[in-house]
């Protein structure tokens, strides 16, 4: 990967003393129009890495938030051809802003493996995380994402214990995501004791930078987090925002973005000083 | 279920060791739930070769469950066939009366096997999704028999179809939790038993109530469900002296079918037929994956799916909420790819007939389910030479549909 955003974000979140904020949304929710808005204010907010979900029928590893944001995102017509304009469009406004897809593996291999890692590559899309993929069936996606340089995230969870953990390294890159609870997104909040012995251990086993999410739901608890790992990643109290608002979410969610942001930026400093 | 002999060229060593029948089946579950299964195959291996396991699951099938049942000849029902066929012919059609089993279907088998498996994994809470509400009720007959916390997920728009059901579970001392996220019926009661056991795998075992799922779900459903072809063979070899030329079983998930197919899939001379539910027709609302879906991922495995163009699962349809689910088991999906077995769609009409006909003829009233592969009967039966032999599995009973059948007659009860 020649012009690798993520690494070069990780890098300057680094050089800053603090961890990237990486921050999630549903593509096309509440509609496809309403979308780059709210994306725009991710950014503006102080986002470092944007995850966009890929919407399914199905969100078996969704907790009620993200699930009623896919329902309202199908509800409202979304199609695939749509995120990846969305994408593309993306790109075009943020040329230096990481984007990844995040979702199933139905919905982005329904096409086949290779259309779906090509239409990423043509978008500007930077890695995908597949919640139902494991190690296990790389060959259903992997190779695909590898031959267009495209980053393939895996997720590292409470029950991925050690001799497990080479499998899940093994093809993973861009970023190491953990999975802080064992459960659903949006739900249970992980005691901070744990997150830090298991991004020690992450830490000990890999080079990639590791990203710590699922329950962080205030700036609290991503800068708590933001003081052991590598990035951070908010999902559902954002989603809950947008389910709340609608399409006037934008300001609204660029205001929590930006407390989430300014709580990374001031612990650093703190750390700092 | 220890007697899977792995032949080269055989039908019956499929899976692989990662769980693939052919493009089919596989492990796609999220990371948190990749050790439990990895785990649960283990602990499988050793269960399949420990002839204790098999002794007592034996043992629980006879003195519990009732086994073996009856395999009975329909005369009634072959003769009101041959008066409508061409001369000399109006194949002989016999019934596997799985009906007869404790709770009423094919699903207490399957669940007795899980239970022991759960508690030799020292789980003590089991969970289940279900549609009708039979799976629901077998899991928690078995969880009451052996001492164990019970979570049935179900739609709740099949809560409210299937009342009588959601109160047996109830005496059996499980706890039935509506599912009102989705389309409300089996799929979304699926989503909600992997949310919940993502979320508490340190002590529940999930008992998944068909042929499918992550591996080695299918496989093991499918082992535990065997018992149903092996005593079909003992039963025709005794009342026949030879294998039956055809076999014939209702497929949603397919577990009742892949139990009465598998010991016959090396016997060429012995057809089977898979009965799909065609709803309200292939054209219009349905259920029936191979005939009118594709291949695609969903609930841990890879199989024929109803989707759109997108990778968006489509609602299935089907007067009989036990075959109301989009997608099929993985083997099925593999046994319909190289040919082995044919799979045809019966709508709702059809079925309903066959239900009323069994009634009426035999004095069985059917799981609608299972009307579906009488139906199919009835429509190969006639075309077939008269000394040609059909087992049908009767896989349910039909007491849990009365409603549904009433309210399609428009009779007011």
């Amino acid at each position: 990967m020649n012009r690798d955003r993520l690494s070069s974000r990780f890098a300057a979140c680094k050089a800053q003393g603090r961890a990237a904020l990486i921050t999630f949304m549903t593509a096309g929710d509440p509609d496809i129009a309403a979308t780059p808005a709210i994306l725009d204010a991710l950014v503006a907010g102080g986002a470092d890495i944007i995850e966009l979900g890929m919407p399914f029928t199905d969100p078996m590893a969704d907790g009620p938030a993200i699930e009623l944001a896919n329902l309202r995102s199908l509800g409202s017509g979304t199609k695939t051809k749509h995120i990846f304009a969305l994408a593309a469009d993306f790109r075009a406004r943020h040329p230096d802003v990481p984007l990844i897809l995040m979702g199933y593996a139905n919905p982005m291999l329904v096409r086949g493996a290779d259309w779906f890692a090509d239409q990423c590559r043509i978008a500007g899309v930077d890695g995908v995380i597949c919640v139902d993929v494991p190690p296990e069936e790389d060959a259903e996606i992997g190779p695909a994402l590898r031959a267009a340089g495209v980053h393939l995230v895996r997720l590292a969870t409470p029950t991925t214990d050690a001799t497990r953990l080479p499998a899940v390294l093994d093809g993973a890159s861009g970023f190491l995501y953990h999975v802080a609870v064992a459960g659903i997104t949006g739900k249970q909040q992980a005691a901070q004791a744990s997150i830090e012995i298991a991004v020690r251990k992450l830490k000990a086993a890999t080079d990639l930078p590791i990203a710590v999410g699922f329950g962080v739901r205030s700036p609290e608890q991503a800068a708590a987090i933001g003081r052991v790992a590598d990035g951070v990643v908010v999902g559902s109290a954002i989603v809950d925002i947008v389910g709340s608002h609608g399409d006037a979410a934008a300001p609204f969610v660029q205001d929590f973005v930006a407390a989430l942001s300014g709580a990374l930026t001031t612990q650093a400093q703190e750390t700092a000083a | 279920m220890t007697d899977t002999i792995n032949l080269p060229n055989s039908l019956r060593s499929q899976p692989d060791s990662s769980g693939h029948f052919g493009a089919f089946g596989g492990r796609y579950v999220a990371e948190t739930l990749m050790p439990l299964i990895l785990e649960l195959d283990k602990v499988y291996r050793t269960a399949k070769a420990d002839p204790a396991f098999d002794a007592e699951f034996a043992e629980l099938l006879r003195s519990y469950v009732g086994r073996p049942n009856p395999l009975y000849y329909a005369g009634r029902l072959t003769e009101m066939l041959r008066d409508k066929a061409a001369a000399g012919k109006g194949a002989k059609i016999y019934l596997k009366r799985e009906e007869l089993n404790h709770t009423g279907a094919h699903k207490i088998n399957n669940c007795i096997g899980q239970a022991l498996l759960a508690r030799r994994m020292g789980k003590k809470k089991v969970i289940a999704e279900t549609g009708a509400g039979q799976h629901g009720v077998a899991t928690a007959t078995v969880a009451a028999l052996f001492g164990m916390e019970c979570k049935i997920f179900m739609g709740a728009k099949d809560v409210e179809r299937q009342r009588p059901n959601v109160f047996r579970m109830k005496l059996l001392g499980a706890e039935v939790i509506p599912v009102t996220s989705g389309s409300q019926t089996l799929k979304d009661a699926m989503n909600d038993a992997l949310r919940h056991w993502v979320s508490n795998v340190h002590d529940t075992f999930y008992i998944i109530g068909t042929a499918a799922g992550p591996h080695p779900y299918p496989e093991l459903v499918r082992d535990f469900q065997s018992i149903i072809g092996k005593e079909t063979r003992a039963q025709m070899m005794e009342a026949e002296g030879r294998l039956p030329d055809m076999l014939i079983a209702p497929v949603g998930g397919g577990s009742n079918a892949i139990g009465m197919f598998h010991p016959f899939l090396d016997d060429p001379e012995v057809a089977m037929i898979g009965v799909e539910a065609a709803g309200e027709g292939l054209d219009k609302k349905h259920a029936a994956s191979l005939a009118g879906g594709a291949s695609g991922i969903l609930h841990g495995n890879r199989t024929y799916l109803l989707q759109d163009e997108d990778g968006q699962i489509t609602e299935a349809h089907s007067i009989s909420a036990g075959l109301d689910y989009p997608g099929i088991g993985p083997e099925h999906s593999w046994l319909h790819e190289i040919g082995r077995v044919r799979y045809l769609p019966v709508t709702d009409d059809e079925a309903l007939a066959s239900f009323q006909t069994l009634a009426k003829l035999e004095g069985i009233i059917p799981a609608l389910e299972s009307a579906h592969a009488i139906a199919a009967a009835e429509q190969i039966a006639p075309t077939m030479d008269a000394d040609k032999i059909i087992v049908v599995n009767l896989s349910g009973r039909g007491d849990k549909d009365i409603f549904t059948v009433a309210d399609a007659l428009g009779v007011e009860m």
